[in-house]
């Protein structure tokens, strides 16, 4: 059993996805418990995963035993890179999962269902994308991730959802097709998809890797990796396609999708095309990380922009992939930025959860949609706006959460590879989130006055009023409480984290290098 | 001119034509109105990915890989053909077209339709929300919208 875990991770949602599609439709009941067992079960072969690999270094896996390079093979490896994503996903989906159930009472209760086969199936292909050592199934498993979540964001009753989705749909599209392009590339010149393979031909023989069609490859495999992950040109299905989803929804693609994007990235260049390659080619580490620091400003001045909550946040995503990409491409020999970059991945997927847990429960029972609603947060809902503090700060940068350590180990790249720029950048846009969520934070605390002038209902009516307290039911309550918690968890217990990963880093790329 | 299309177009034409083929479908994607022509330049964008893949496949005089009962032998014309430095096999990969592109745009035609799917599903719903299915109308409407998240 515990050799099948690579598959169990994928299998389990898979087979609860199927389950709920032809019992869930019947009975709503049976959703809630099969979406928590099935990603149960992720999360705990996840973590078996992650004690395995640390005992005994990276698991492959073959399915059903056809092993490469017999045609088609299907590897799964997972490694020290991916197996702590692994993790993030199934805790974050799982979060987002107990979050989204509806009483049976309340209106879109019929979509139960098939809310959630969409629910497990993205969660299928994340857990995919990230586990996969296949080229051409990181392609197939996209498109997996991105057809859920085309559907999760139009499934509300939101006009402007479905056009969100619509042009998600074109720009994901657009993406993917670019990455199938450099796959197909690749695989013209070297014959192989399997990314261990590629990696081995490349580093056997310069002049092949050197040559222009590899490079054009890596190009049209990073632009279409770019547009899934929102980075700043490529941006622009972001904000509404995850401002205009229901909350639920928003709740597990806001967090995950992105992130999982970036991985990819990281993966592409750290295990398919090699480190020491893109070291060799300095100038194109330049100018990504100039891309990237364009990226950070552009999302920082949007985020200031935004009146509405869910806006913000968007806004705000964009800014974080641009910190991953970044950090990535910081070229640090001791590996600190790209370290720093899968650390923030994980990070920032907790970050985003929460905060997007709490978008989701101002929404929905305070019909808090502007920034101006929240006055009097802390009164009505003391817990909902400590978890929602707790979730500014980690953005913020404040120590011990996370988001401190994250951009403390980005920063130590930058400095050992001296991209002063970038550091500028990142510590910018900390001040940037610092003004963002102050503000929030002083309309929640004192926000009386502001009520008036914008949509002063909710503020005045509870100021003639004794104060109710309008705190959520528990099942919405707990898993904002628990990412918060995680938040500060993953923040006080960074060391051991970082240095999985770092030495997981090292060795792939010490191990790639030589060949298999 | 003449040394050009020597040397770059006529070797590499399958290129040519996916690449011409590709920026029709994208052209139609940016600046077509309708949403309805948009999908069709999508899928005409992703159709000509689908035809380089399977250009890759062929091989001038080789057939279908399908192995006669005889030539079986314990390794398939696909494992030869993975790259160079791998030995001789009785059956000669020459021979034999290379079914692996081809199977992996099976693979992408069917992600294809499903994409065209829900596309035509969102279209739908938009058709049904905003009475049009032209872009910059339903877009006005939008911004003349009020909250209703």
């Amino acid at each position: 059993m515990s050799d099948h875990y690579p598959a169990l991770v994928l299998l389990a949602p898979l087979f609860g996805a199927l389950v709920i599609g032809l019992f869930g439709l019947r009975d709503h009941r049976v959703c809630l418990p099969v979406v928590i067992s099935a990603l149960g079960v992720s999360l705990l072969a996840a973590i078996s995963l992650v004690l395995g690999v640390s005992s005994g270094g990276p698991i492959d896996y073959f399915v059903a035993g056809w092993k490469e390079p017999i045609g088609i093979g299907i590897q799964l490896r997972a490694d020290a890179i991916n197996t702590p994503l692994l993790v993030v996903i199934a805790i974050v989906a799982l979060l987002a999962g107990i979050f989204s159930i509806r009483p049976a009472a309340e209106r879109d209760s019929e979509k139960t269902p098939y809310f959630y086969v969409l629910f497990l199936l993205l969660c299928v292909g994340l857990f995919g994308i990230t586990i996969t050592a296949d080229a051409f199934n990181v392609f197939v498993l996209i498109e997996v991730t991105a057809l859920s979540s085309y559907g999760l964001v139009a499934i509300g009753h939101s006009k402007r959802g479905k056009v969100a989705a619509f042009h998600y749909l074109i720009m994901g599209t657009v993406g993917a097709s670019f990455y199938l392009l450099g796959v197909g590339y690749l695989y013209l010149k070297l014959g192989s998809l399997n990314m261990q393979d590629i990696h081995a031909i490349l580093a056997s023989d310069d002049a092949l890797a050197d040559s222009r069609a590899i490079r054009t490859a890596f190009v049209f495999i990073l632009v279409g990796i770019w547009t899934k992950m929102a980075f700043f040109p490529l941006h622009g299905w972001l904000p509404n396609a995850y401002s205009y989803s229901p909350s639920g929804s928003a709740a597990l693609l806001a967090p995950l999708v992105t992130k999982v994007s970036v991985y990819v990235m990281v993966r592409m260049m750290v295990s398919v095309f090699g480190l020491d390659r893109l070291e060799a080619n300095v100038e194109w580490g330049h100018f990504v990380v100039w891309l990237a620091i364009i990226a950070i400003a552009a999302g920082s001045t949007m985020a200031l922009a935004q009146r509405e909550i869910k806006k913000m946040l968007c806004c705000l995503i964009v800014a974080e992939v641009g910190y991953m990409v970044g950090g990535a491409w910081l070229g640090d020999p001791q590996r600190w930025g790209l370290t720093g970059t899968v650390f923030h991945i994980l990070a920032d997927a907790l970050m985003t959860s929460c905060l997007f847990l709490a978008a989701g429960i101002f929404a929905k029972w305070l019909g808090a949609l502007k920034l101006e609603d929240l006055s009097g947060l802390f009164r009505k809902m003391p817990l909902t706006a400590a978890g929602f503090v707790v979730g500014g700060l980690a953005i913020i940068g404040v120590p011990p959460t996370c988001g401190f350590y994250s951009k403390f180990y980005l920063i130590r790249g930058c400095i050992e590879s001296g991209q002063w720029t970038y550091v500028v950048a990142l510590l910018a846009s900390s001040l940037v989130n610092a003004v963002l969520f102050f503000r929030i934070f002083e309309i929640a605390y004192f926000g009386k006055k502001t009520a008036d002038s914008h949509g002063g209902d909710h503020g005045q009516d509870h100021e003639s009023e004794p104060i109710v307290r309008l705190e959520p039911p528990l099942h919405t309550l707990i898993p904002l409480l628990v990412a918060a918690a995680l938040l500060v968890l993953l923040g006080l217990f960074n060391g051991p984290v970082v240095e999985f990963i770092r030495t997981g880093l090292i060795e792939t790329d010490a191990v790639v290098s030589t060949g298999r | 001119m003449q040394p050009f299309f020597q040397e770059a177009v006529i070797p590499h034409f399958n290129f040519w034509i996916y690449v011409i083929i590709m920026m029709v479908g994208l052209w139609s994607v940016i600046a077509k109105n309708n949403l309805i022509k948009k999908l069709i330049g999508l899928s005409i964008f992703q159709t000509a990915i689908l035809l380089l893949y399977v250009s890759l496949g062929v091989k001038e005089g080789a057939t279908i890989p399908v192995l006669d009962h005889h030539a079986l032998t314990e390794s398939s014309p696909t494992e030869s053909s993975e790259g160079p430095g791998k030995k001789a096999h009785a059956i000669n990969p020459d021979h034999y077209a290379n079914p692996l592109p081809h199977v992996l745009m099976l693979t992408a035609i069917v992600v294809g339709v499903a994409t065209l799917g829900v596309a035509l599903a969102l279209t739908q719903m938009i058709y049904k929300d905003f009475g049009t299915i032209e872009e910059d109308e339903v877009l006005n409407q939008i911004k003349a919208l009020h909250d209703d998240v």
